[in-house]
């Protein structure tokens, strides 16, 4: 018997931080009640590849109205893995991001900066039978939020992640190495200091596809099993 | 347990404020199919049709119109789909966002029970902006009282605090179910 390892709090934010400001009514303030592995256990949903469009994992062209879009074309690859290093196979992952100019295409983005009537930003994939999973997008800006004078999000994208169980649902962002707003960024900074580069990607020349796209990878790991231990009824 | 050779697990963040067009498209009219609804049972799904509806508020108690709600349950026998010789027409997953009102709602089935001595109940998942880590819930029903009275999840609640995983049962096949971030009606939320 195989229970999940435990959430990882180390590597978490805590729920209300003093530095991301929306955090202080919506973070819950009381202790989580924790629930044994056997009462946690369960398999979360499964998803077929008859639901992703075959351009569902190609944001260059799955918004395209009368030409390509503008920005840099890059590649978005890496592994579903958990902590023992086993691929996660046939797992959802959905993404969602601004445009080059740092605008969402979200009716409440209020950023004056264009819109590109041939970027949408949203995306998805399966995981493939070593827990791959590869996007070709647009390098999304940066933008100012509202969170603190002159604040502004690093390049993000969002990514939304089911494991195997239904206590693996992971949602994260991805960001781009060499990004100095990363250092003024109260989201990013949430994580603890040792564990944030996590969630930076790396540029990988091998990715790279000549005259077409830069590469980046971006691995994302979620938790483990071990074996259960006997305890006693 | 050892940590020694193992890869970290990746940080959680926030879903922000624009997951909509992604995660939830069609639901706010975006050109883009959502692979997941708040409609998780059609007319053919055997069992009892339920809607479930609600509303997310914060600290101060005012309504939240950016979260995103996930459901998991097992279908009428307490199977979860995706186990074998279970019925696909019913997914058991559903996803809304909450509207400019803070609310959302399901139309589901009521699920059986998986384990003798368990409730009926729902999985939930609870995001939104200011939600660094997502929480999890769980929907239990208020026509339940026997089954509730021995769930053994419900009995690791303090007693004053199990109401709010209690849908309310308020009319034929309709329920309520408030989600508070905190204040003195906080859900309890879960570690798993």
């Amino acid at each position: 018997m195989l229970d999940l390892n435990p959430r990882d709090w180390s590597s978490q934010p805590a729920y209300i931080d003093s530095g991301y400001r929306s955090t202080a009514l919506r973070g819950p303030t009381r202790p989580l009640i924790p629930l044994k592995p056997a009462l946690a256990a369960l398999d979360g949903p499964v998803f077929g590849h008859e639901m992703i469009g075959a351009l569902d994992g190609d944001l260059t062209r799955n918004g395209q109205r009368n030409g390509a879009p503008l920005g840099e074309r890059i590649i978005v690859t890496g592994r579903l893995l958990d902590e023992d290093k086993r691929p996660v196979p046939g797992a959802l992952i959905e993404i969602w991001q601004a445009n080059a100019a740092g605008r969402y295409i979200h009716k409440v983005d209020q950023h004056p900066a264009p819109l590109d009537p041939n970027f949408f930003g949203g995306g998805r994939c399966l995981t493939d039978s070593e827990g791959r999973y590869r996007f070709l997008t647009i390098k999304p800006g940066a933008y100012p939020w509202g969170n603190h004078p002159n604040a502004w999000r690093p390049n993000h994208i969002h990514f939304s992640v089911f494991g195997r169980q239904f206590a693996t649902r992971l949602v994260t962002q991805m960001y781009f190495p060499g990004d100095p707003l990363l250092t003024f960024d109260p989201i990013y900074n949430s994580s603890p200091e040792n564990v944030r580069t996590r969630m930076v990607s790396s540029f990988s020349l091998d990715v790279t596809e000549e005259g077409f796209a830069l590469g980046f990878v971006f691995d994302i790991v979620l938790r483990g099993t071990h074996s259960s231990v006997w305890e006693k009824a | 347990m050892s940590t020694r050779g193992k890869l970290g697990q990746t940080p959680s963040q926030t879903v922000g404020p624009y997951f909509a067009y992604g995660l939830t498209p069609q639901q706010y009219g975006y050109d883009f199919a959502s692979i997941v609804t708040p409609c998780m049972a059609g007319p053919e799904v055997e069992g009892t049709h339920i809607h479930i509806a609600g509303c997310v508020f914060d600290g101060a108690a005012k309504p939240v119109n950016d979260a995103m709600i996930e459901l998991w349950q097992a279908d009428a026998t307490g199977r979860y789909p995706g186990t074998d010789g279970v019925n696909n027409r019913f997914t058991g997953f559903g996803r809304c966002g909450t509207n400019a009102d803070g609310g959302f709602f399901f139309d589901t089935i009521k699920p059986g029970i998986a384990r003798p001595d368990d409730a009926p109940f729902i999985n939930v998942t609870v995001m939104m902006r200011g939600l660094l880590l997502h929480a999890f819930t769980r929907i239990y029903f208020s026509d339940e009282v026997k089954a509730n009275a021995h769930d053994p999840v419900l009995a690791l609640v303090p007693a004053g605090r199990r109401s709010t995983l209690i849908a309310d049962h308020h009319a034929a096949g309709k329920y309520r179910f408030d989600i508070h971030m905190q204040g003195p009606q906080e859900t309890v939320f879960f570690d798993l």
